[in-house]
């Protein structure tokens, strides 16, 4: 089956726990990490992504937008989920 | 390939703190084939089709937000010029009639504005669109989500003098007939009308277009002011670089979630209008991208200059972003709908004769401002006259949306409520052109339109 890659972009202040918390939702979902990076940004914002798989999971989107929209909350941090095509599109020529 | 975090980050970052999103996402509809000999089946007709498309692509259109994590704002419909479909129906309580059924069709879908209420006048008035402007402050003040336009004059035609002739006193009783004169908000009279304008109050379904097509509105002034603001000591050609690098990147946006959603929806894609579109969100205005330029308040010496950099940017960072660049594609300067307008109204900055002159170099048109009420209707003709020979001469798109509110006189303030927000009434010239204005006809075509 063809890999279906969306970033969870994670921005915020960096805390404990903001990768273990995720990671283990992801699994639970049957969703698989291929990548992960983070980098403080200029302007003091903590900024992580996330590249995963999500071919194999039976979650819908809209639900897993919002439990991650409640763990970013948890995690006092701002939790996006979005297709990786966006990024090609807007980043790549 | 792969994507790092800061381009990750540059563009959550655009969605999250600087207002990017799609603004409108608008499926034009052929009406044609609904016409029928039996009003009442005709009626019927118009509503099923307008409300099941209207239906699906709300609902597509809701998954792509969520697959892309960025707001698609408004879903809307515009349909073929409804003069042209009741031309065998033409009495004014079927106008009426159908208005009343485009607005519940809307309503019933979710649908906020439902365009194309309107006509092509350019070159002179059938008796179907003559009866569409007698019957226009009813239907402007008897339904919500309508939305009304004439094509009065282009650079083909010249400017149809007669029939802006007949829209001061229209737009007065409008203004009468509707709570704080909002009926006028949904009207705009254009020259060189684009066909597949997504934007409202002015889009409609042009009859070169096929039965159904998907329009896409990007936004972005607030991206774009964030990197004005990073690069406040650079030139004007690196100015122009840096925002034609971040207007290419937001169409292409647009041009994914179109070019998906009409796939979707199994349509023609059609058009990504590059205007940058103002709303009254904080941070999202356009007056403040001219205002990060270096102007204290536009509307000042030097804003025109401005606009036509920044217009100028945007197209070319536009053009190659999409396939199919089209409708507007102009930078718009509603005074209602954008904080930085309102603030440089009431500042003294900003008066109409200064935004007529912003108009010609590229916004679309005079946009969202109000007037005394007592302005006579004839000084509105000339305003309307005006602008729309700056689009005639120039061979580009101008229209104008102006609200002649009563009992207001310059400085005080109308509220329209929600996206159409708050404006200050501006004053007009107190001097006649009532004269010129009744000699009526047609201005010929210009020069510039013999190209063949």
């Amino acid at each position: 089956m063809k890999k279906e890659l969306l970033f969870i972009t994670v921005i915020g202040k960096d805390t404990k726990g903001i990768v273990a918390k995720i990671s283990n939702y992801l699994y639970r979902h049957d969703i698989n990490i291929e990548d992960i990076s983070q980098r403080i940004m200029g302007e003091g914002y903590f900024v992580m992504t996330m590249l995963v798989d999500m071919q194999d999971t039976k979650t819908p989107l809209d639900k897993l937008t919002k439990e991650l929209d409640k763990i970013g909350n948890s995690l006092g941090v701002n939790i996006q989920l979005q297709h990786e095509n966006i990024f090609k599109m807007m980043h790549r020529i | 390939m792969t994507i790092s975090v800061d381009e990750v980050f540059e563009t959550a970052r655009m969605i999250l703190y600087h207002n990017l999103d799609i603004r409108t996402t608008t499926l034009g509809i052929n009406l044609k084939d609904c016409i029928h000999s039996d009003f009442k089946t005709f009626k019927h007709n118009v509503y099923q089709k307008v409300r099941t498309k209207a239906v699906k692509l709300i609902g597509e259109a809701k998954k792509l937000e969520v697959k892309y994590g960025i707001p698609i704002v408004n879903k809307r419909i515009a349909v073929t010029p409804v003069s042209l479909i009741m031309e065998s129906h033409c009495t004014k309580s079927k106008y009426l009639q159908m208005a009343k059924t485009l607005d519940r069709a809307a309503a019933d879908a979710g649908v906020d504005f439902i365009g194309g209420f309107g006509a092509l006048v350019q070159k002179g008035l059938t008796k179907s669109d003559s009866m569409l402007i007698e019957v226009l402050p009813d239907v402007l003040s008897q339904t919500r989500r309508v939305c009304s336009f004439l094509n009065v004059g282009s650079t083909a035609a010249g400017l149809n003098l007669d029939a802006v002739n007949l829209l001061g006193a229209m737009l007065k009783e409008t203004a009468q007939k509707s709570k704080n004169a909002v009926g006028c908000a949904k009207f705009v009279v254009f020259s060189n009308a684009p066909e597949d304008n997504p934007f409202m109050a002015g889009a409609f379904h042009g009859v070169g277009e096929p039965d159904i097509t998907l329009n896409i509105g990007i936004s972005g002034p607030g991206v774009v002011k964030s990197v004005v603001e990073k690069n406040s000591e650079c030139d004007l050609t690196e100015l122009s670089e840096i925002i034609k690098r971040t207007v290419f990147k937001i169409t292409r946006a647009g041009e994914l979630v179109g070019r998906e959603l009409a796939a979707v929806l199994k349509i023609p894609f059609g058009i990504v209008d590059i205007s940058l579109a103002s709303t009254t969100a904080t941070g999202d205005s356009v007056a403040n991208v001219i205002e990060a330029f270096g102007i204290e308040h536009v509307g000042t010496h030097g804003s025109t200059l401005a606009v036509a950099l920044l217009m100028d940017a945007v197209k070319k960072g536009g053009a190659m972003a999409s396939g199919n660049v089209g409708g507007l594609s102009g930078t718009f300067i509603p005074v209602s709908e954008d904080t930085g307008m309102i603030e440089a109204v009431k500042k003294g900055a900003l008066g109409l004769d200064k935004l007529e002159a912003l108009t010609a170099v590229c916004s679309v048109g005079l946009d969202m401002f109000a007037i005394p009420g007592d302005t006579p209707p004839e000084t509105i003709n000339a305003i309307i006259a005006d602008e729309l020979a700056i689009g005639i001469i120039n061979n580009k798109t101008t229209g104008v949306r102006v609200v002649p509110a009563p009992g207001k006189k310059a400085g005080d303030q109308v509220s329209f409520g929600g996206l159409l927000g708050t404006v200050p009434v501006m004053k007009v010239n107190r001097f006649s052109s009532r004269e010129f204005l009744q000699r009526g006809g047609r201005l010929p075509a210009p020069l510039t339109s013999l190209r063949n």
